[in-house]
């Protein structure tokens, strides 16, 4: 097996390793953009008052 | 004595922390993801196999993190909304309000990692264990507070409520901590603890530490940004923030009211 | 400025009586906190064996017999004072070998003999590679660095 199957192999317990960091990044990703699209809505509510 | 009590003020007041929060973002963002990416590298790829368990020990470099910040979020949120409880500042009640969603995603974090890693070395998805019982309770938790403020309309009987039930909740975080040696449990001792040294070889145990203060620093960088929405949404008719975005010129992209930072981000 | 104070008071005296109530209520269910009981446990008679319950161990070094051609396996759990042994038919988790703890969860019959139904692997706080561990073993000593000795907890 080369290095780099090797290391996506995690061996054998890739489906529950890539899982497990997967399911982490999407969580982290969504805490860290969610929040910032919702300051940016409210900021622009606030720079264009109707 | 006054200075402190002035400065305490100021930070405690939503007007000054508004913009303080803006400024303290990329000194805990930025540092968080370059650790987020070192040690993912080093978990992933540098760290060793474990002699027992191979690589599915990898999961530790998520699941401890995210365990660990479950309590600490929980830990700012009980914090805050008790200061809010007996001071009554608003700032505290939104401190408290937006911890809580994060620790609630980290809590579900936690438990989801911690299946993905039982299954294949325990033998099961879940046990009815103290440990894992616990964790799933501070789960029910944060959503029961979040529940709460959904449910109350008017503000400060929301917070209050919610600020009261965090409270109480707050007993359950050190029995998630001690579970491991209170009962027997499916679940191992704490290989980090401050009280005994760590029985963790330092190849895997670096990586470890630094996602753990990784995940810290990024739960205090999202903390910021969403006490700065909180601050949006509940001071949206105060005069301080029409001054700052409202009365500005035309050209929003390019003009920055007193050099506020934060606003590209 | 009296008002909060009393707040506060009032707070801190109901957060000590939420943790003394804690502690009576966790303390009296003790015995459902406990996950697994322990083979001495069942030799001092402190489970009740009409039921199915969790026993939990070190799986014996040298006890574990498989059936070949089935998924049928015996082994024994002991926690260095008492022995139990187990009767199992099922996959078992990849961490169950000789020397680390597992959880069985089944019904002890009249001959002492325990029918597990389901096998948990348990395992210890302990990371290293394997390099370590091996020069730890030549060393004399357990894996987790301690000398080895009957009193370690599964």
């Amino acid at each position: 097996m080369s290095p780099m199957s090797e290391f996506f192999a995690m061996g054998g317990y890739a489906i529950y390793v890539w899982s497990a960091w997967g399911l982490t990044a999407l969580v982290m990703t969504a805490n860290l953009l969610l929040p910032l699209r919702q300051c940016r809505k409210l900021r622009i509510e606030l720079e264009q008052p109707e | 004595m006054s200075v402190i009590k002035e400065y305490w003020h100021k930070l405690s007041s939503a007007k000054h922390f508004y913009p303080i929060a803006g400024a303290l973002l990329p000194w805990f963002l930025i540092p968080a993801l370059l650790m987020l990416i070192w040690g993912s590298w080093q978990g992933l790829v540098v760290a060793p196999a474990d002699y027992q368990q191979g690589d599915s020990y990898r999961i530790i470099f998520v699941h401890v993190p995210a365990a660990w910040l479950s309590m600490m979020a929980y830990m700012v949120m009980a914090i805050n909304g008790a200061i809010y409880l007996v001071w009554k500042i608003k700032l505290a009640d939104i401190v408290a309000e937006s911890a809580a969603p994060i620790g609630a995603s980290f809590t579900f974090l936690a438990l989801a990692t911690g299946s993905l890693w039982g299954k294949p070395m325990w033998g099961t998805w879940w046990v009815w264990d103290a440990r894992l019982t616990s964790e799933l309770v501070l789960l029910f938790l944060y959503l029961g507070t979040i529940a709460l403020r959904g449910a109350i309309d008017d503000r400060q009987r929301a917070g209050r409520a919610a600020g009261l039930l965090g409270l109480v909740g707050a007993i359950n975080v050190p029995i998630i901590h001690f579970s491991v040696e209170w009962w027997e449990t499916l679940h191992q001792p704490a290989t980090v603890s401050k009280f005994s040294a760590p029985s963790m070889h330092s190849s895997m145990l670096t990586p470890l530490l630094v996602m753990a203060l990784a995940f810290t620093l990024f739960f205090f960088a999202v903390l910021m940004v969403k006490i700065r929405a909180g601050i949006l949404e509940q001071e949206r008719h105060s005069r301080w923030l029409s001054a700052l975005y409202a009365e500005a010129p035309e050209t929003t992209t390019t003009y920055s009211p007193e050099g506020e930072p934060g606003r590209n981000g | 400025m009296k008002k909060r104070h009393r707040k506060l008071l009032f707070i801190v005296i109901g957060m000590a009586g939420l943790a003394a109530a804690a502690a009576l209520v966790l303390n009296a269910f003790s015995s459902n906190l406990v996950y697994f009981r322990s083979p001495s446990d069942v030799a001092a008679g402190k489970v009740n064996t009409d039921n199915p319950f969790r026993l939990g161990g070190m799986v014996r070094e040298g006890s574990v017999v498989r059936v070949p051609g089935t998924l049928k396996v015996s082994f024994v759990v002991t926690d260095y004072e008492q022995d139990v042994a187990i009767h199992y038919d099922g996959v078992l988790p990849d961490l169950f070998r000789e020397g680390q703890g597992v959880v069985t969860e089944g019904r002890l019959d009249a001959e002492g003999v325990f029918t597990a139904h389901t096998v948990l692997a348990k395992h210890d706080e302990n990371y290293m590679p394997p390099e370590v561990a091996d020069a730890l073993e030549k060393a004399g000593k357990s894996a987790d660095g301690s000398d080895l000795s009957p009193s370690a907890t599964p």
